[in-house]
């Protein structure tokens, strides 16, 4: 448990969270992270290769 | 009698649920080629989170508030059902984008894109009254924020945010029934209609036929 509070020390968690204000649009900073970590997470999901898609297509 | 049998209710249905949905159907042994891209793995990472959310909250209800809050036991279980809870919806909305630029509505599919649709504002429900229950002060908070705009729309009498009893029961009886209600039905709907072939391989059917 003692690791676990030393490493939460490390992180600023107690203050007030980070904001982006842009015309109306008012999103904070982590949520604004979380997604274009989405956005990343769907390009790769289209792109990547998926694994034994070639020996299915030799299959039929 | 053979005719009496057959006009029986639990005959007629098992012949149209035997009709509609075959064993192989439901649990097919191979998928269309096109099925082979990460993009569906994010359907059932959704699914799969949702099982971790349901587990973690039957394990919260047995303890209670004391124990989530004050034991570092109690406090991992709270994270696992927050962090599921994170995943699920990051998931489910990849899954969304996916499932719209698929136009996945296609090929009398719509009960099944609107039953994704309804699930998704279940879930968002879902996630809105666990925050107004986790009784500390965050839940003080969100509900103080959200009463006036609740009680706006006039559902107030039935959803009052204030009240912290009906919140949970909202939360860990009402929602959680529609959602995984929503769920099933997403699901074998997918099963009886299969998954939504690509654009170029619905051209190829219309030509043929």
């Amino acid at each position: 448990m003692a690791w676990f509070v030393s490493l939460a020390a490390l992180l600023p968690l107690d203050n007030l969270g980070h904001y982006i204000h842009w015309h109306f649009i008012q999103i904070s900073v982590s949520n604004l992270l979380v997604v274009i970590l989405m956005i990343c997470t769907f390009v790769v999901a289209l792109v990547a290769p998926f694994p034994g898609r070639r020996s299915r297509k030799e299959d039929q | 009698m053979s005719s009496q049998i057959e006009k029986q209710w639990t005959t007629r249905l098992r012949k149209r649920v035997a009709g509609k949905l075959p064993p192989e159907k439901l649990l097919p042994d191979t998928q269309p080629v096109y099925v082979a891209s990460w993009i569906y793995v994010f359907g059932v990472a959704t699914l799969s989170a949702l099982a971790v959310v349901i587990g973690t909250g039957c394990i919260l209800a047995i303890k209670g508030p004391q124990w989530w809050h004050g034991s570092g036991y109690g406090l991992f279980v709270n994270s696992l059902h927050l962090w599921s809870v994170e995943i699920f919806f990051f998931s489910m909305v990849i899954h969304l984008w996916g499932k719209y630029f698929m136009a996945a509505w296609r090929g009398g599919r719509s009960l099944t894109w609107m039953t994704g649709v309804v699930l998704f504002l279940t879930s968002i429900a879902a996630g809105f009254t666990g925050y107004v229950s986790q009784s500390n002060f965050d839940s003080q908070w969100i509900s103080t924020q959200a009463k006036d705009g609740i009680n706006a729309t006039g559902a107030g009498a039935y959803f009052n945010v204030l009240n912290l009893g009906q919140m949970l029961m909202w939360h860990i009886v009402l929602l959680p029934l529609a959602a995984v209600a929503l769920t099933a039905i997403h699901v074998v709907l997918v099963r009886i209609k299969g998954v939504v072939p690509p654009f170029e391989e619905n051209v190829a059917v219309e030509v043929d036929q």
